[in-house]
């Protein structure tokens, strides 16, 4: 997993409220803009549901409500991304997607400590950019189906 | 040596022709003196032994070949059909079949077949199993050789070569020497093949093909050449591959190498050159039997494309039907109309090409069942009927272990030892039959024993201790739902087992599988005389009727096997039973489940009238009111799953596309229940 990120230098980088994240373009299926979602009950509520992706069921996260971000309402710029990881297709809502840039590899730093303040595990590193900071997300912490039922059982 | 592409129809029809060798073992078994089971068992070895030979897997072939040998032997009755030679026979097999599977993951299916290619031996000439045993540890020495570098032919090359002679064909042992500088050596071999296969027949190479392929040697390699030209000719031709150092041929006669062994050998060959006319005369036969009907192999992987392709075509056939009745436009209507008709014919014909006799399950059954019975100390024997009933292939790779599990516990618990049984004035041999019919759109199996059948009495005991029931309830119980509690989680603990009756362990999760394949099992049994678990299955997994419902502005499916009826009742009909929600419908009172609260589903101000709408679904005995806002129609849907990351969703089975575009959630209403 990181090997394959720190190989892998060309990342998609999206937005989420005022700041950029990243991921490897390997986990990327495509970008899709937002179209009508069919909630699922009994789930997290970051789960939002699930779209037909050309005639293929796909399960939706809300990232803003996955990260503890304030959700917001869909915008002409919201996306959906696509992505694959370990048998999952999943689609992840990020507030604009617009962005492929190469990465060099030694600008990839371990989080910063100040940020692991509150369980945020699913970051894998910063990475300064001349003015940007991005935010390489670990799609394998950010898809845990544990927290998925967890919070299942919570609500039902 | 270009057999890759042959390699999987190689391992298909190996694993077909180990099939039929071990029902037929099994017939024999019954039947030892039964011509056409030998026939048959012979005509597969035989095939067998030629298709590996060809595939140049040679212990493979080599063993295939003994047991051919053995089979002969019976066939004009030189030996009878004893236990202890059932016995070693099976193992053959088991041999095979482990070479095969190796072959099959990509091995090469090499393996040390000398033990039991010498006791299929002894078993030839006549030698009993006890001597044999005696003496195999004696034996095994090594060969000696008039051949100068290829140190070891086995039989079956052994009568490759006498055959050959016979016909007046030569023997050469060809040895190759590359030039030193030679750059690609594996070009050369392949050439130098190329030569060969013209001139006769390559009987065997050292090093393996495999190793020259990959030029794992170092300047020369030999081969045994089967051939009618003369040394001479032969030089020349290979002389015209370049970057050739050296060719050495000598003519060798195998009855030679033979004299080398030992007297048993002799009286060996003597029925091996029987053997070889007899396999001539085989070889017609079976050439001359006619194909039954025809047919093509097709890679399954193409089936679920094609499968798949089919899904998308109905849900844009569903999106079609829509467009037409909003345009209102008669030409395109009956052009939809006609569209139908053709995607429902299609939808037959792709379903029964990928269906698949469940044979393919239960051929296994025969030789597990007789494994269990013997190490369980029972006298079991095996009736299979509807072999050749078909299931979609989805379900067949799904039935196999509940299946199992049901046969285990028939032979554990339902069968009784013989003394028993004789006690009870029964056949000292149990009977499991495996029956398998379609009836509608549903398939059936049924696994009934004459065995020890449940006590009633005991089941009802150990669920009462258990919990799963109370005492108010067992009066109420019909036998059939007494039986099933043996089916309920919970009921069955491992040291239960030998107080009741002896059923349950683990047949709640046998239930569970079979229901999450949309089917159901039930069982009836009578004590001392048997008893029966019929399974029931859909035809297919992917594509199900259901019945689309609204609740406020979202759209769910639920599948019209579970549903019993559908009923519009008045609000005030609903009553309140231990603060829950019931109907009275049809004289029974029917629980409501409302599906708003359930899926928590936002309000909308929908619906504010004095009826409800209501579908009774079933779970065996067991009913419900799911209360819906309205109904929509019933629809011909592809049942897709939510993918991995909500694999779990309480309720919901899965989602399917409908032709707006839109997913609707497929409810599954057993857990509901």
């Amino acid at each position: 997993m990181k090997q394959e990120t720190i190989a892998d230098s060309k990342v998609i980088v999206f937005q989420l409220k005022e700041e950029e994240y990243a991921v490897s373009v390997h986990q990327v299926g495509s970008i899709e803009r937002i179209q009508p979602i069919t909630r699922v009950p009994r789930t997290a509520d970051f789960v939002k549901g699930v779209i037909n992706l050309r005639g293929v069921v796909i399960p939706i996260i809300d990232l803003r409500l996955r990260f503890g971000i304030e959700e917001s309402e869909f915008s002409d710029s919201t996306r959906i991304i696509i992505v694959y990881f370990d048998d999952m297709e999943t689609g992840l809502i990020v507030d604009a997607a617009n962005d492929v840039i190469d990465f060099p590899e030694n600008a990839i730093e371990p989080p910063p400590a100040v940020i692991g303040t509150v369980d945020v595990d699913y970051i894998e590193g910063v990475a300064k950019l001349e003015d940007r900071l991005l935010i390489l997300l670990d799609l394998q912490k950010v898809l845990t189906r544990e927290e998925v039922n967890e919070l299942k059982a919570v609500e039902g | 040596m270009e057999t890759a592409e042959y390699l999987d129809v190689f391992i298909d029809e190996s694993k077909e022709h180990l099939e039929v060798l071990y029902k037929q073992l099994l017939a024999l078994e019954k039947e030892p003196a039964e011509k056409s089971i030998i026939d048959e068992i012979f005509r597969a070895a035989h095939t067998l032994k030629g298709m590996s030979a060809t595939m140049g897997y040679n212990d493979l072939a080599s063993l295939t070949h003994q047991l051919e040998n053995v089979f002969d032997a019976i066939k004009y009755e030189k030996i009878t059909v004893t236990a202890d030679m059932m016995d070693i026979m099976f193992e053959a097999v088991d041999h095979l079949t482990e070479m095969v599977d190796d072959i099959a993951s990509g091995g090469n299916g090499v393996r040390d077949v000398e033990q039991i290619v010498f006791l299929l031996d002894r078993l030839e000439t006549g030698v009993t199993v006890e001597q044999t045993k005696n003496e195999s540890g004696s034996r095994l020495e090594e060969t000696t050789t008039v051949l100068q570098v290829i140190d070891s032919l086995d039989e079956f090359e052994l009568s490759i070569l006498n055959e050959a002679s016979e016909r007046g064909f030569s023997n050469y042992e060809i040895t190759i020497t590359l030039n030193e500088d030679c750059l690609l050596k594996g070009a050369r071999v392949f050439m130098v093949f190329e030569v060969l296969e013209k001139l006769g027949e390559v009987i065997k190479t050292n090093p393996s093909v495999n190793d020259l392929e990959e030029e794992n040697f170092d300047f020369s390699f030999s081969v045994i050449l089967v051939s009618n030209y003369s040394k001479t000719e032969i030089e020349e031709k290979i002389n015209k591959v370049s970057e050739i150092n050296k060719i050495e041929t000598n003519l060798f006669s195998a009855e030679q190498y033979k004299t080398m062994h030992e007297e048993e050998t002799k009286e060996l060959s003597e029925t091996k050159t029987k053997q070889s006319q007899n396999s001539v005369q085989q070889k017609e036969k079976t050439t001359r039997k006619s194909p039954s009907g025809k047919t093509i192999r097709v890679n399954i992987e193409r089936l679920d494309v094609l499968m798949n392709l089919f899904e998308e075509f109905v849900i844009d056939k569903g999106r079609l039907e829509q467009i037409s009745t909003d345009l209102n436009n008669n030409d395109l209507q009956d052009t939809v109309e006609h569209i139908s008709r053709v995607s429902a014919d299609l939808q037959n014909i792709i379903l029964t090409m990928r269906m698949v006799p469940v044979d393919q399950v239960f051929s296994r059954f025969p030789r597990m069942i007789r494994q269990l019975a013997k190490d369980l100390h029972k006298n079991v024997e095996i009736e299979i009927i509807g072999a050749d009933t078909e299931l979609d292939r989805t379900v067949i790779d799904e039935i196999g272990d509940p299946l199992v599990h049901l046969i285990r516990n028939a032979i554990d618990h339902g069968i009784e030892t013989s003394e028993e049984r004789k006690k009870k004035g029964k056949a000292e041999k149990g009977t499991i039959q495996l029956k398998a019919f379609h009836s509608g759109n549903h398939v059936f199996i049924e696994i009934s024993d004459d065995g020890a059948g449940i006590d009633k009495e005991k089941v009802v005991n150990k669920a009462l201790a258990n919990g799963i029931i109370n005492e108010s309830q067992i009066d109420s119980l019909t036998d059939q739902q007494i039986y099933e509690l043996i089916m309920a989680s919970g009921f069955s603990t491992a040291d239960a087992v030998s107080d009741i009756s002896g059923r349950g362990v683990g047949l709640d999760v046998v239930r569970n599988t079979i229901e999450s394949l949309g089917g159901t099992i039930s069982i009836d049994a009578e004590l001392n005389k048997g008893s029966t678990f019929s399974i029931q299955l859909p035809l297919t997994l992917t594509i199900i009727s259901v019945l689309l419902v609204e609740l406020q502005n979202e759209k769910y499916a639920i599948p019209l096997s579970s549903i019993l009826e559908t009923a519009i009742v008045r609000k005030d009909q609903i009553l309140s039973a231990h603060n829950k929600k019931v109907i009275d419908f049809r004289d029974k009172i029917v629980p409501l489940v409302f599906l708003n609260d359930i899926f928590s589903v936002p309000e909308q101000g929908k619906n504010k009238n004095d009826y409800v709408s209501i579908v009774i679904v079933k779970k065996g005995e067991k009913m419900a009111g799911l209360v819906v806002d309205s109904f929509i129609g019933q629809q011909e849907v592809v049942l897709k799953s939510l993918g991995n990351y909500l694999s779990n969703t309480f309720a919901i089975s899965g989602a399917t596309i409908l032709g707006d575009g839109e997913v609707a959630l497929i409810i599954d209403s057993n857990a509901l229940l």
